[in-house]
């Protein structure tokens, strides 16, 4: 068994975005959803936790600083309790908060999410937001779409960058706020 | 990682610190799940639970079940009245029969002490102890002492007083356990012969005069005085212990401090408190029954997650 060092120093790290890029994705991704969705009055944007609500927060963020978006309806959810998983997992399963302050009732949901990859998460993100109302529509917005990867037939509405990567691979997403630069990166494990 | 570090919830007594804080991070979620619009998770949907009630509850049966149905397990109920133990099956033989219907998990309530204990030995699921003679509750006390840590803060450093009935309350086990292990300060408070003999050896004050009690105090946990487990007389009269030992308005009002007033039930009102006291913004007592239904989806919850699938 070699040591995590080990393991470290062989994995192959490659960026796919850096914080450029991210940028003008984001930017991209926000004026899609100006698009469809114009003054945002009847739309609720949903960050699913835990590394989809920093997507979120940013979306959020250039609506409202710079297409002066007021208002906007922002929320927090949990599908820790939704996962099709429980049990089936070596680790547990960890909790976090669920923030809806508003309803969902007839609202146009947007779930947003940073990567898609099973699409396993969203199944159970469709499942955990019936419990707050019945929405009018649901969308999908991701920044990484991993192609070819997908357990159930689940397709973003707004993606950022779509990649073709093998399963042995993993995507990952960080975000300034948590590890001060805003980066993608595919990890190879072999 | 974060595990129960035990396969049962048997006692307190079994449970460390971190356990006790993940119960409670745990039932946190929960408790924002059952305001929800939708009061329903469907984590457990393929486990099944027995309640079994070897002795009469109401409020504790119907948290359980609600517990059990907000995530989604399906449900048996079995009440000792009307079953087969009183034509003289066993424990073991009722259980195992019980279980041969493929019950994951037994949520047991028996007048015997130790009588979960006993049970974890012998069959394979997991055992949820919903009180056992004048033993342990331990949902009850995780629920008391998450109410305190709602109202107040914390509970490291608070002062508890338990008043009442202490020698025939399983409450009075588990909260003393619990609130220890939380680092709180503990006194009992009753007549004399309803306040066991060695308590002091479990390292809680003994006070017998009401007032001072309180006056000591920042929460006040009230206990109701359990005549059916009395063959004799433990006091002279009920007018008489009301009078010494229950909770009015005029003496909270005397204490110039406003304390917190908590309840277990099945209230006795006029007896060990008064209604007024009861349904005033001091008392806790219907916000212990809401965290009630957390804190038991929590231990479910946690004891299910150790359960391997099929």
């Amino acid at each position: 068994m070699p040591s995590k060092q080990r393991l470290d120093s062989n994995m192959a790290q490659k960026t796919l975005l850096n914080s450029k890029d991210i940028h003008i994705i984001l930017h991209r991704l926000a004026c899609q959803l100006l698009e469809n969705h114009i003054d945002f009055t009847n739309t609720v944007l949903v960050g699913l936790q835990p590394r989809g609500t920093f997507l979120a927060n940013r979306i959020a963020k250039i609506l409202n600083e710079e297409y002066n978006i007021k208002n906007l309806h922002l929320g927090q959810l949990d599908i820790t309790f939704f996962r099709d998983d429980f049990r089936r997992r070596t680790a547990p399963l960890e909790a976090n908060s669920t923030n809806l302050n508003f309803t969902i009732e007839d609202k146009k949901v947007v779930l947003i999410d940073d990567v898609l990859f099973s699409g396993r998460s969203i199944r159970s993100a469709l499942t955990a937001i019936q419990s707050f109302g019945r929405p009018d529509s649901i969308e999908l917005l991701v920044l990484i779409d991993r192609r070819f990867s997908r357990h159930l037939p689940i397709q973003p509405n707004y993606k950022g960058r779509q990649v073709d990567v093998i399963n042995s691979e993993k995507v990952k997403v960080i975000w300034k706020e948590n590890d001060k630069k805003d980066a993608v990166y595919i990890i190879n494990n072999n | 990682m974060k595990h129960l570090s035990v396969q049962h919830l048997l006692g307190i007594k079994y449970l460390n610190l971190r356990d006790i804080d993940l119960l409670f991070e745990t039932a946190n979620h929960f408790k924002e799940v059952i305001n929800r619009p939708i009061k329903k998770v469907p984590s457990l949907r393929d486990i099944t639970i027995a309640n079994l009630f070897f002795e009469n509850s109401t409020r504790t049966k119907l948290s359980f079940e609600l517990a059990e149905k907000r995530l989604s397990a399906d449900v048996i109920n079995f009440s000792a009245s009307q079953s087969s133990v009183k034509k003289g099956e066993t424990l073991i033989d009722t259980v195992n029969n019980i279980l041969s219907m493929k019950v994951d998990i037994v949520v047991m309530r028996h007048p015997n002490v130790g009588a979960g204990v006993f049970l974890s030995k012998h069959i394979d699921a997991k055992i949820i102890n919903a009180g056992d003679g004048a033993h342990e509750h331990p949902t009850q006390a995780l629920l008391d002492s998450y109410s305190i840590k709602e109202n107040l803060g914390s509970v490291k450093g608070k002062k508890v007083v338990i008043v009442g009935d202490i020698l025939h309350s399983r409450v009075a086990l588990s909260n003393i356990y619990a609130l220890q292990l939380q680092g709180a300060k503990v006194m009992v408070c009753g007549p004399t012969t309803l306040i066991p003999k060695h308590i002091a050896s479990l390292g809680v004050l003994v006070e017998t005069n009401l007032k001072k009690a309180l006056q000591w105090c920042d929460v006040a946990n009230v206990l109701r005085v359990q005549h059916e487990r009395m063959d004799i007389n433990y006091f002279p009269s009920i007018r008489e212990y009301t009078q010494l030992f229950g909770i009015n308005r005029e003496l909270l009002d005397s204490l110039g401090k406003e304390i917190v007033i908590m309840h277990p039930g099945p209230i006795n009102r006029g007896v060990e408190i008064t209604s007024d006291v009861a349904d005033s913004k001091q008392s806790i007592i219907l916000n212990q029954v809401e965290n009630g239904v957390a804190i038991r989806m929590a231990v479910i919850y946690l004891l299910a997650q150790q359960i391997k699938p099929n």
